[in-house]
């Protein structure tokens, strides 16, 4: 994954490495899997001097390949308790992030920001253009996540964040960028007729340039 | 025996009913040529006209971000904003659909084959407010070359939701009357339109002057209302002798 | 009143009790929906490869209202009724309703099923079935749309897209009729093969197709009604305002997805498993050697069915439901590769000196196994959550699911019918045909689906009409006309396989009761078997698999031949029923 979608966020390089882990190890059991097969195809192929072997199994060879990929895929899964860990449960706490609400509803996304008063719902929240949001980078992030209308799914392929946003129940997903540029939102869950289109455009910039943005944010909303 | 295979048939049978009952194949819009018999011939010369007054002053016009949309962005180099009241510089109000309530003749009106344009450009319905007889056709087009949905919310009429991804037209319909129904696009939420369906063609939408005419009425007693879709409706009473204009005056008022 | 009346047109070859003409109803329909299936991913394909382009032929005849193009509401009905009618009409129908029918009493000994009657319902409460969803294709707001899983609330709120208005509703009911008859044959499957296995066929002399075949039954008679349940809460949703789904009221959206997958899950079992007992069936006949471990081949295939239950929040680890389940989950997931790695071990280990002889249900057989593989490896990827994070919902999934069911069950499905198709028939199909079918199939598979990873591994989600909205997917364009233009390929190549099947039902030559000099019951009687299968019950002395045994100096030997120095058959634990049961 690394090597196609660059990776702009903290957890980007853990779940990389990951998929490069999982590729490793299919790699291998692939090619020595359709290896053996081809091999044997060509080898065993009927030939009019031979019979087959008449062997019913083999006691050890069978216990062998059990346990080794049992072990092996056992200790692939708690290997990655880490990192999910990291991802999803071990959040940042509130008071070093940006905190960002989003709203997900056909074929939308509405970030809201905190205002003067760093909470999000009350009056003084900004409020970004539709499909437009904007992310500081080295702060870690928490967004609010919800959805007014069926479940859509928060997909920004860079971060490696996904997070279906379901209505009525809040959920929060996190992330550090870092790095600036522009990139995509994505929604990666079936929502409707314009769910191939629910785009939004995410900037990922400097501190000071994000709250630069949400200065003129205020402005526009005041100012009409 | 013979029992079990009845009954299988009958169960069949009623799977065949369940599942036909899902309604029919679209069917095409129809125009006036199809409807069966000579219609009467479009009575009356008279006319209502008039002016919706606007007094005091419009609330400010709701800004429109359209960042996301680059395409219809750069049409407003000043930046776009609602259409909920939009005042004229002559104190008149404009889109309020002004139309005949009451008063006509219980009669079938002819439907003109003629569709009715609804234009989606630069990320806006136009009209923002349009009549249309019912079973008339409405031509939706999308001039924008970007994915626009037409969601009419009726309550009577039957809803749709349509989807155009590219430029292109599209005909619809509406077979009750219906006075208002709103219409919106999930890809900009920003978009709404109202569409007003009655059975006849006596209606009209005042324009950038405020003004609005009725035309080819028969003489008699007649309610027409006025519809705003901030301030809402009035009623005006008036007499239309055969072949003569009346003009009446709505005033609504700004806060 | 066995074989002597003569039964009338209607009721030897309509309203038949008769299981394996039952079996060959579902074959044919089966196979008519997977003509079906298969333009409506042409479709999707055409889309995908020139959005919003005019579409030849099928562009005016289906598009004619939206100006002949594919419109932003119909892409998502395609991609729902693909998936809907290729698992529910197709797979699950031609694996155990065709095959599970046809071969289960011929291959433990019975004459025919426990239940023949119910046997016929089962058949034919799919016929409403396919009805009603057929009729969701021609009502005006469209077919379902929400996708063939269907999650709320797209699905239950009618304004959210057209096809959740009426076709939504039918498709619910549709559904419905084929759990109901999932069931019956469930119950009908476990109960013949517990109850009327012939003298001497212990279980553990059961060929693999049956035990597959049992334990999907199993599966059957636990997962359905739990999407049934489902099914009900919805429509009831649907119809008269219940509020189990509806957040705000107490319900839950996420409550679908749970009770959705609870069955989903183990369905996906349901459409390999049998396709695995084939497997093994297809590639020990073709090696001349027994199955290799067929003790673990039967436990893997239990395993697979046990874990298949607890994994299903695999599905959901993005979903909002409880972060911690992910590492459970995720656990269990991994662990279910397990079985299956066994079961491809085995299959290899069958192979290994062995005599093999490469016909068409073989290669098939090994099409089989070797994309079947690449079907599970990717999902190592997919149960990896962290990794889940990215490909959830993208073409990494889509690639995962068509390598297991189309690389996996299809081509046992080919193997199959090639295999079966003398012993239904009575013809021998076309090997040669067969064999380019095969090779060409191969090819434009694999090269329709093996660059849905690489589409995945960018991140582009499924179900987009089109995807070249987003600035990080215009590059990936050009791939995706390439798969179009193989999947293109792809169906052509199958005219090989419906002209040899066509062709060999009324031109073939005819066929011996045993082309395939192949040991398991089914093979000791004429092609096409009597009315009652078996002229007299036989006795089993041994498994299936005894290919090039040394007490014989063919290399066969079938399950029922006595040879001296075999082992006496055991005593059966129930004595055999004298009388054939009631069928009229």
């Amino acid at each position: 994954m690394g090597g196609l979608v660059p990776g702009i966020s903290t957890i980007a390089a853990p779940i990389d490495r990951l998929f490069t882990v999982v590729l490793i190890v299919t790699g291998v059991a692939f090619f020595l899997v359709e290896g053996i097969l081809i091999t044997f195809l060509v080898r065993y192929r009927h030939r009019t001097d031979r019979r087959a072997t008449f062997i019913h199994g083999n006691r050890t060879v069978e216990v062998t390949w059990t346990l080794v990929p049992g072990l092996m895929l056992f200790g692939l899964a708690i290997f990655q308790y880490g990192t999910w860990r990291q991802a999803k449960i071990a959040f940042p706490d509130e008071s070093r992030a940006q905190l960002v609400g989003v709203s997900a509803n056909q074929f939308e996304w509405n970030a809201t920001y905190p205002g003067a008063d760093g909470q999000l719902g009350t009056p003084d929240d900004l409020a970004a253009p539709i499909n437009v949001l904007h992310f500081p980078v080295g702060v870690p992030v928490i967004i609010e996540l919800q959805s007014t209308d069926v479940i859509h799914s928060f997909f920004i392929p860079v971060l490696r964040v996904k997070q279906d946003a379901v209505p009525g129940r809040p959920v929060s997903v996190w992330f550090e960028a870092t790095q600036s540029g522009q990139h995509e939102l994505a929604c990666a869950e079936l929502c409707g007729l314009g769910h191939y289109r629910m785009r939004g455009q995410v900037t990922f910039e400097a501190p000071e340039d994000f709250e630069a943005w949400l200065v003129e944010l205020a402005a526009r909303q005041a100012g009409g | 025996m013979l029992r079990r295979e009845a009954g299988l048939l009958v169960f069949l049978g009623v799977a065949l009913a369940l599942a036909s009952c899902g309604g029919g194949a679209e069917t095409p819009a129809p125009s006036a040529e199809d409807q069966e018999s000579p219609p009467p011939a479009a009575t009356g010369a008279g006319t209502i006209s008039g002016v919706i007054n606007f007094s005091g002053t419009a609330p400010e016009a709701e800004p429109i971000l359209m960042d996301a949309e680059a395409i219809c962005a750069e049409q407003y180099p000043d930046g776009a904003f609602g259409e909920t009241v939009v005042a004229n510089s002559n104190g008149t109000l404009q889109n309020v659909f002004v139309y005949v309530k009451e008063g006509l003749p219980d009669q079938e009106w002819p439907v003109s084959s003629e569709g009715v344009l609804l234009d989606q450009s630069g990320c806006r319905y136009h009209p923002h407010v349009l009549g249309i007889q019912a079973g008339q056709t409405l031509i939706i087009r999308n001039s924008d070359g970007i994915l626009h949905n037409i969601h009419p919310m009726p309550v009577v009429n039957r809803p749709f939701n349509l989807g155009q991804p590219v430029e292109m037209d599209s005909e619809k319909s509406f077979a009750t009357p219906e006075v208002m129904i709103p219409v919106e696009c999930d890809v900009h939420d920003w978009m709404l339109g109202y569409i007003g369906v009655l059975s006849h063609p006596f209606f009209a939408v005042s324009g950038s002057d405020g003004s609005f005419s009725i035309s080819g009425l028969p003489a008699g007693n007649y309610v027409v209302e006025a519809w705003h879709e901030l301030y809402g409706t009035q009623t005006i009473s008036v007499s239309v002798a055969e072949g003569g204009t009346e003009q009446i005056e709505f005033t609504y008022a700004g806060s | 009143m066995s074989g002597t009346t003569e039964l009338s047109f209607i009721r030897r070859y309509v309203f038949s009790t008769d299981h394996k003409v039952i079996g060959r109803q579902f074959l044919f329909t089966a196979l008519a929906f997977f003509t079906l299936g298969g333009t409506l991913a042409m479709l999707m394909r055409t889309q995908l490869a020139w959005p919003w382009q005019e579409i030849p032929f099928l562009g005016k005849l289906l598009y004619g209202n939206s100006g002949n193009i594919l419109a932003p509401e119909a892409y998502p009905a395609l991609v729902t009724m693909h998936g809907t009618i290729m698992i529910f009409f197709f797979i699950i129908p031609i694996l155990s309703g065709a095959f599970g029918n046809f071969l289960i009493p011929l291959m433990i000994g019975a004459r025919d099923m426990a239940f023949p009657r119910l046997n016929l319902l089962s058949y034919w409460v799919m016929v409403p079935a396919f009805l009603v969803m057929l009729s969701s294709f021609f009502v005006a707001t469209g077919t379902a749309a929400a996708g063939w899983t269907s999650y709320v609330p797209l699905s239950a709120l009618p304004d959210m897209i057209p096809g959740s208005e009426a076709g939504q509703t039918l498709w619910v009911i549709s559904l419905m009729l084929v759990g109901t008859s999932s069931l019956m044959g469930a119950i009908n499957y476990i109960t013949t093969i517990v109850m009327l296995r012939a003298p001497g066929m212990d279980m553990f002399r059961l060929p693999m197709t049956i035990w597959a075949l049992f334990v999907t039954a199993i599966l059957v008679t636990f997962a359905t009604p739990v999407l049934t349940a489902a099914l009900i809460l919805l429509l009831l949703e649907r119809s008269i305002g219940t509020l189990f789904f509806t957040v705000g009221a107490g319900g839950q959206a996420i409550l679908w997805q749970h009770l959705f997958w609870f069955y989903s899950h183990p369905a996906v079992y349901i459409m390999i498993l049998p396709a695995m007992g084939i497997a093994s069936d297809v590639i020990s006949t073709f090696s001349r050697k027994p199955l290799f471990g067929y003790k673990p081949m039967v436990y893997a295939i239990m395993a697979i069915a046990g874990l298949g239950f607890i994994v299903w929040g695999h599905h959901m680890f993005v979903s909002g439901m409880n972060p911690l389940l992910g590492m459970t989950f995720m656990t269990s997931t991994m662990m279910i590769a397990l079985p299956s790695a066994i079961k491809t071990f085995n299959w290899l280990g069958t192979l290994w000196r062995g005599d093999l002889h490469l016909t068409a249900p073989m290669l098939n057989a090994l099409a089989f196994v070797s994309t079947f593989v690449i079907g599970g490896l990717s999902g190592v990827y997919t149960a990896a959550t962290p990794v889940d994070i990215f490909l959830h919902d993208t073409y990494w999934i889509v690639g995962h699911i068509h390598y297991v069911l189309f690389g996996g069950s299809v081509f046992g499905v080919f193997a199959a019918v090639q295999y079966w198709f003398p012993k239904m028939f009575g013809r021998m199909m076309n090997d040669a045909w067969g064999k380019i079918h095969f090779g060409l199939t191969f090819v434009s598979f694999n090269l329709v689906f093996i660059p849905m990873f690489i589409l995945g591994a960018y991140g582009m989600p499924r179900r987009i009409a089109d995807p070249y909205q987003y600035d990080m997917f215009a590059p990936l364009q050009g791939l995706n006309q390439f798969m179009t233009i193989s999947l293109y390929v792809l169906a052509l190549t199958q005219v090989f396989f419906f002209v040899n099947v066509f062709y060999s039902l009324v031109r073939g030559k005819a066929a011996p009761s045993n082309p395939w000099q192949a040991n398991t019951l089914e093979w000791t009687v004429s092609s096409p078997p009597p009315h009652e299968n078996f002229d007299e019950v036989p006795t089993v002395y041994r498994g299936p698999y005894e290919y090039s045994s040394p007490l014989v100096a063919e290399d066969w030997l079938p399950q029922d031949r006595f040879v001296d120095g075999a082992r006496p058959p055991s005593v059966p634990e129930r004595p055999y029923p004298a009388a054939s049961p009631a069928s009229d």
